[in-house]
C-alpha cells in the first residue's frame, strides 16, 4: 500500500468575521486507516468536516483529495458540496440528517445519486439504460443495508428507527456515495453502551475492507481503540497528533480535556 | 369537573363568536326606510350553532387522537383508495368504470355539464404540476399562476399574430412556461420557506401586471379575444361538438400527465426532489446538485401550467389579465394541500372536489369562500395530510433480479 495521503489539508484557516474558528490546520488521512479527531468542545472539529466538505468556504488554505492508483491529486477548494461528494468524500452529520419521511432503501438510495445519471428523458421514457441503472442502484443499496446489517429494516420510514439504527443508515447512506473517505461527525453521540459496541464493530468492518475513515468523537474509549492516528485540536489549532499511545501521554491534550494545574 | 370546564370553554367560544358576527347577523340597517332592524333572534342562533359545532369538532377530534394512538400501533394506516390500487384486479376494474365513465360523460351529460368538467380536468393537471414543485421538492410557490397565465398568453398572441394554431403553440406554450419557471428560479435557489413564498407570490403579481400594463403587447386589461379553439384536422366544429372534443382532449391531457408525473415521481428524480425537500443540507451533502434539481422541479412544473394556459385560451377562447390573480394560484396550491401533497390520486381527487363543488352549489355562491376557508381550516385540523396521503413507494427485492411494486 502507497504511503499518500487520500486526504491532505494544508493552512486551513477559517474566520468567521472576528473569530478565528480554524487557524492554520494540516491533516493528511493515507488510504486504508481510521483517523480520529479530537478535541474539547468548540474547538473546531465541526468546522473543520463543513471546510472540507464544502458547506463552509475556508479563509485559506488547500485541500487536496487523491485518488488511489497514482492518480493526480484533485483542489476540493471552493467546490460545493454535491461536487465534494462526487469527488469523493462522503460524511455524516453530528445531529442526525436522514430523509425522515423516506424509507430505509431510499436513503440508501439517494446516496447512489452522484453515481448515476438518468434524468428527465430517461425517467419518462423508461429507456433500457434507465432500467438497468435503477436496478444497480436497487442492488447496491439494499447491499449497503445488509452490510451494516440493517436489510430488515429497508422498507421502514427512516423516522421510525431506534436512535442507534438511525446513525448506521446515516453511515450506510455516506457509504453508498463510494467515498474514497468517510467522514464520520460523532458517530456514537448519545450512544448506549451497547450501541457503542456494535457501532465500533460496523466501523472495524468497514475499516478492513479498506475504507479511510476520518471520525470526529468525545467518546475516548472508541476512539482509542479504534484510531490508528489521532489529531487532537483546541481552539482552532492543533496541538497534537500521534497515534493513541502518544496522545494519552501528550501533556498538551492533558492540559486542554483538563485544565492546567494551579498552585493552591 | 372535565365537563364543567368544556362547557365553560364552549359558553366562551359561541359568546365571542356572537360578539363577532354582532355587526352582520344582528344589525340591520335599512337605508330607504331609515330604520334599524334588531335581530336579537340571530344572535342566539349563532350562539346555539357555535355551541354545537364546537362540541362536534371537539368529538371529533378526541376520536382522531384515539385513531392515531390505535394506528400507530398497526404501522401505516392504508386508505381504501390505496388498498384498491394496490391490489391488481381492483385497480383494472376501478380504472376500467373510471374510464367507461370518462368517454360516456359527455354522451350522457349535457355541454354545460361537459365543461365544467373539463375546467376541473384542467385543475387537475394545473395542481398535478404544482405537485411536483410543493408536494415533491417542498418548494411554496404562491405565484404558480404566473406560468399559467405564460401559457395562455403565448397561444393568445401567437394566434393573433401569426394565427398558429393549437397543436403547434401547445408545446410551445409549456416551454415557453418552462423557461420562465427557469428564470423564476435562478433568483431564488437560495432561498426556503416563507422568503420562497413571498418572491414567487411577488413573481406570480409582476406577471399580471405587465400583462395588464404592457398594452401594445397584450391589449392590456381588455384582453385578447377570438381565440382559435382547438382544431381538429381542418374540420370545423360547431359550439356543441367543440366542447365535447375539449373535452375528450383534457382527458387525454390529464392521462398523460398522470402517466408522466408518475414515473419522474418513481425515477432518481423524484427520489432527488423528495430528498430535497426532507433535508436540503443532506441532501447536498449526498452528492445531490441542489441549483439542478429545484430548477428542475421548477420548469416542470411550470411546463403543466403552460400547457394548460394554452388550453384555457383555447377553451374560452379569450384572454385578460384577470383571469390570472392571486386567488388562482391559492385554489391551485389549496388542490394540492387539501388532496395530499405528494400524491397523485389525492391531487386529482382534491382538484375535482374543489372546482365541481362550487359549481353544484351555486346557490350557495355568496359563501363560496367562506366555505372554502372554513373546508381549509378543517382540513388542517383533521387530516394535515390532505384526503391521501402519499405511500412512499416499496421495493421488493428477489435475489439477484428486482421487481419493483409501484403503490
Amino acid at each position: 500500500m502507497t504511503k499518500q495521503p487520500i486526504l491532505d489539508v494544508r493552512g486551513l484557516t477559517m474566520d468567521f468575521g472576528g473569530i478565528r474558528a480554524l487557524n492554520s490546520l494540516d491533516l493528511d488521512v493515507t488510504s486504508g486507516e481510521i483517523v480520529a479527531l479530537i478535541g474539547p468542545n468548540g474547538a473546531g472539529k465541526t468546522t473543520f468536516f463543513n471546510c472540507i466538505t464544502g458547506i463552509y468556504t475556508p479563509t485559506e488554505g488547500n485541500i487536496w483529495l487523491t485518488p488511489p492508483g497514482g492518480k493526480k491529486k484533485i483542489s476540493l477548494n471552493g467546490l460545493k458540496p454535491n461536487q465534494v461528494t462526487e469527488k469523493g468524500l462522503a460524511r455524516t452529520f453530528q445531529n442526525i440528517r436522514l430523509f425522515s419521511k423516506m424509507t430505509v432503501l431510499e436513503n440508501v438510495m439517494i446516496g447512489r445519486h452522484c453515481r448515476t445519471k438518468a434524468f428527465i428523458f430517461g425517467a419518462i421514457f423508461r429507456t433500457k439504460a434507465t432500467l438497468q441503472e435503477e436496478q444497480d442502484i436497487l442492488q447496491s443499496s439494499y447491499a449497503i443495508l445488509e452490510k451494516v446489517g440493517m436489510a430488515d429494516f429497508a422498507d421502514e420510514f427512516a423516522d421510525n428507527l431506534p436512535y442507534g439504527a438511525q446513525r448506521r443508515l446515516e453511515i450506510a447512506r455516506a457509504l453508498a456515495t463510494e467515498p474514497l473517505l468517510l467522514l464520520l461527525d460523532e458517530p456514537a453521540a448519545g450512544m448506549n453502551p451497547q450501541e457503542t459496541q456494535s457501532l465500533e464493530h460496523l466501523i472495524k468492518q468497514i475499516s478492513m475492507e479498506g475504507q479511510a475513515i476520518l471520525l470526529i468523537e468525545h467518546d475516548m474509549k472508541l476512539v482509542m481503540s479504534l484510531s490508528d492516528r489521532i489529531f487532537v485540536m483546541d481552539y482552532g489549532k492543533k496541538i497534537a497528533q500521534g497515534t493513541p499511545l502518544e496522545i494519552r501521554e501528550n501533556p498538551a491534550v492533558i492540559k486542554a480535556y483538563l485544565g492546567e494545574e494551579v498552585d493552591a | 369537573m372535565g365537563i364543567v370546564k368544556e362547557l365553560k370553554k364552549g359558553a366562551l367560544i359561541s359568546l365571542w363568536f356572537v360578539f363577532l358576527t354582532f355587526p352582520v347577523m344582528v344589525i340591520k340597517v335599512d337605508p330607504i326606510a331609515r330604520t334599524v332592524v334588531w335581530r336579537w333572534e340571530n344572535a342566539l342562533y349563532m350562539a346555539v350553532g357555535t355551541f354545537v359545532v364546537y362540541y362536534i369538532a371537539q368529538f371529533f377530534l378526541k376520536k382522531k387522537e384515539n385513531q392515531k394512538e390505535a394506528s400507530e400501533e398497526k404501522g401505516l394506516n392504508h386508505s381504501i383508495i390505496h388498498k384498491i390500487l394496490q391490489n391488481p384486479l381492483q385497480r383494472n376494474i376501478f380504472v376500467g368504470v373510471l374510464a367507461v365513465a370518462a368517454v360516456l360523460f359527455p354522451q350522457v351529460l349535457s355541454a354545460y355539464q361537459t365543461n365544467v368538467m373539463t375546467t376541473a380536468l384542467m385543475y387537475v393537471v394545473l395542481g398535478l404540476g404544482l405537485n411536483i414543485v410543493v408536494g415533491l421538492a417542498g418548494l411554496l410557490d404562491l405565484g404558480f399562476v404566473a406560468f399559467y397565465a405564460v401559457g395562455a398568453y403565448t397561444y393568445a398572441l401567437l394566434n393573433h399574430h401569426f394565427g398558429l394554431g393549437f397543436f403547434t403553440v401547445l408545446p410551445i406554450g409549456g416551454l415557453m412556461a418552462a423557461t420562465f419557471g427557469i428564470l423564476l428560479g435562478f433568483p431564488v435557489l437560495r432561498l426556503r420557506g416563507d422568503y420562497l413564498a413571498i418572491v414567487t407570490l411577488g413573481f406570480g403579481e409582476i406577471i399580471r401586471l405587465v400583462l395588464e400594463n404592457w398594452g401594445e403587447f397584450s391589449q392590456g386589461p381588455s384582453g385578447i379575444s377570438d381565440i382559435s379553439r382547438p382544431g381538429f384536422f381542418g374540420v370545423d366544429f360547431d359550439l356543441q361538438s367543440s366542447i365535447i372534443y375539449t373535452y375528450y382532449l383534457m382527458i387525454i391531457l390529464v392521462i398523460v400527465t398522470i402517466f408522466v408525473v408518475n414515473r419522474l415521481q418513481d425515477s432518481r428524480l423524484g427520489r432527488a426532489w423528495i430528498a430535497l425537500r426532507e433535508d436540503e443540507v443532506a441532501c447536498q451533502a449526498m452528492g445531490i446538485d441542489k441549483r439542478k434539481t429545484k430548477l428542475v422541479a421548477f420548469s416542470l412544473g411550470a411546463f403543466w401550467a403552460g400547457i394548460m394556459g394554452v388550453m384555457f385560451a383555447a377553451k374560452t377562447t379569450f384572454v385578460n389579465p384577470a383571469s390570472f390573480t392571486f386567488l388562482e394560484s391559492a385554489i391551485i396550491l389549496s388542490i394540492v394541500v387539501l388532496g395530499g401533497m405528494g400524491s397523485i390520486v389525492g391531487v386529482v381527487l382534491g382538484a375535482l372536489i374543489l372546482i365541481l363543488m362550487p359549481e353544484y352549489l351555486r346557490a350557495l355562491s355568496q359563501y363560496r369562500m367562506l366555505a372554502f376557508g372554513a373546508i381549509l381550516v378543517c382540513m388542517m385540523i383533521f387530516r394535515p395530510q390532505g384526503l391521501i396521503s402519499n405511500i412512499r413507494r416499496t421495493y421488493t427485492f428477489k435475489k439477484k433480479t428486482t421487481n419493483s411494486l409501484s403503490k
